[in-house]
Formats: structure tokens, sequence, C-alpha cells
């Protein structure tokens, strides 16, 4: 997700189609992108850690982008 | 002097880099390919324009993992030139060998047409040749060119003379009409501490002669023989 401050022009124009569309109740719109990866590990927290040090290496440029991480456990 | 051109899968300005170092400037240049991991001797090392990795992810972010930028990076930490040009740019910066970010142009669209920079500053490998304040003419070329950092860093880079480029208008001024992508403060490139790594997302290899529609871009690889022949000296 682009990070607060900066600007986020795919966002903004979202906004306003969504205005036009008539959700005009809609405020600030920010675009990012979704990576839904699977890993092994023994608990929630350690997946936790695994997933920040890719995001800080790889998958967000911290430089203009924020991350969230979402943990779920999937079948195996 | 030889000039190390840096191929990954996806580059495609490898040629135009090629033919303005051997063409241009009559001196040798040879391909080096991502999976290397040595420079061959190179004195120069240029990461030219294209679409490494098919811009996936960020456009650079998966090129720095490539085998050769371990050598790069060497070679850029002793002070040896460096110069990255559109997707050289982009990938010097995910490799954090410059600071700040490229995100994408803040109209949406590829942009691709000429622009006028202004030369900022002449002490580095790849702007000697010109003058401080210098108005070059130069084509872009880019969907993510849009220079972004935060304030402390940008205010850094002014203090330390560390903005190589800005985009100007043809009288050389820095208005935000002549900011084609929305770069902050105007950026169009920047060097890093050192002064030896340089990247830009305009593309002097595409101005290295006037048969192109201009010749300005020459001077960025002048530059690199006249910074090699003050070193010698």
């Amino acid at each position: 997700m682009p990070r607060e401050g900066i600007l986020d022009p795919e966002g903004q124009t979202i906004g306003r189609a969504l205005g036009e569309l008539g959700y005009e109740e809609v405020g600030s719109v920010r675009a990012g992108r979704v990576i839904r990866l699977t890993l092994e590990a023994d608990d929630e927290r350690e997946a936790l850690e695994r997933t920040a040090g890719m995001c800080e290496e790889l998958l967000a440029n911290p430089v203009i982008e924020d991350y969230e991480i979402d943990v779920r456990e999937v079948g195996g | 002097m030889r000039f190390g051109i840096v191929r990954f899968p996806g580059s495609n300005c490898d040629q135009d880099c090629f033919k303005s170092v051997t063409e241009g400037l009559g001196e040798e240049a040879f391909y080096l390919w991502h999976r290397q991991t040595g420079l061959e001797g190179a004195d120069v090392v240029l990461l030219p324009g294209g679409f490494a990795y098919g811009d996936y992810l960020r456009a650079g972010a998966i090129a720095r993992f490539s085998p050769i930028m371990k050598a790069v990076e060497a070679f850029a930490r002793r002070g040896g030139p460096v110069l990255g040009i559109c997707n050289g740019f982009q990938i010097l910066c995910e490799a954090g060998l410059l600071p700040g970010a490229l995100a994408r142009n803040a109209g949406l669209r590829f942009l691709s047409h000429d622009v006028h920079l202004r030369v900022e500053c002449t002490d580095t490998p790849f702007t000697n040749a010109y003058r401080e304040g210098q108005v070059l003419r130069m084509p872009l070329s880019h969907g993510e060119g849009r220079y972004v950092a935060d304030e402390a860093t940008l205010d850094r880079l002014e203090e330390e003379g560390r903005v190589v480029f800005r985009y100007v208008d043809e009288e050389g001024r820095a208005t935000d009409r002549a900011n084609p992508n929305g770069s902050l403060r105007s950026i169009a490139g920047v060097t890093n501490g050192g002064r030896n790594v340089v990247g830009l997302m305009p593309h002097p290899d595409r101005a290295y002669h006037e048969i192109l529609g201009s010749a300005d871009g020459l001077g960025v690889f002048r530059s690199a023989l006249e910074a090699a022949a003050g070193a010698a000296s």
C-alpha cells in the first residue's frame, strides 16, 4: 500500500470513478496489492516474523510502501 | 576505456548504450549477462533501460537479485563509476545504491517524449563534460519515473548537491508544467554519497547523435572518459 503522504494517483482515479458511479460517501482511496503465499511454520509468530522479513527485503519497498500481514492457518 | 553494459532479461536499451559508447564516443563497449558474477574488467558499468524481469512486483525489484548485481555493488563501493538509465536507475534505487524510489507517474500514463533537463552538478563521472545549469534535451520513456523520497532525504540530497538533473522548461526553469511525472522537487537524476553512482530517468543513450534529434546526451558518456583521464593524471 502506498505510504501515507505518498501521492497515489491510481487510488485517486478509482475514487473519482466511484464518485461518478454515485458512491459519493467515498473519502480517500488508496490502491495497493495483495500477495498471497503459503509457508511452513511452527506457529503464527514464526510465520509473521518470516513474512515481515520478506516484506522488508523484497515484497514491499519501504521507501514508498507500507505493508500489513495477515496470517491464517491452512491445512497440511 | 571499456564500458560494460549489463543485460537483464527484458533490457531493451542495451544497444542504445552500446552505440552511444562505440559510435558516439569511439570507445569500447561489451555486454555483461546478468547471470555473470564478474565485470570482466569494465572501467565503467552501465545499467540500461528496459523492463528487466517484466517489471514484475516493482520496476527493478527482481533485477537487483541477479548474480551480477553483487559485482556491481562491490564495484560501486570501491568507487567505480556506475550509471543507471531509466530501468537501470530503478534497479539502482531498489538495490539501495541510490536513495529514493521511482513510483508510478502522477498522470498514470506511460510517457514517451522529449524533455529538458538542467545539469545541477558537474562533479560526477557522468556530468563533468557539461556546465552547471546547462539545459539538455533528450527523450524519456517510462511508466514509473516519479522520483520519491522522504523530506529528510530530499533535504540531504539538496544540501549535499546530489541532485544531478532536474526537469525544466526550455529556459531552464523547474516549473510544475515542465515536470512530466510528478517527481518530487522535479528530480530527474541523483548521485550517491561517493558521487560515483548516478541514475536518471531520461535517456542520454537515445540522444547521442544529431540524427536522433539531439546529441545532448553524449556528454554523459564523454564525462566518464574525462573522469578517467582526470583520475589518471
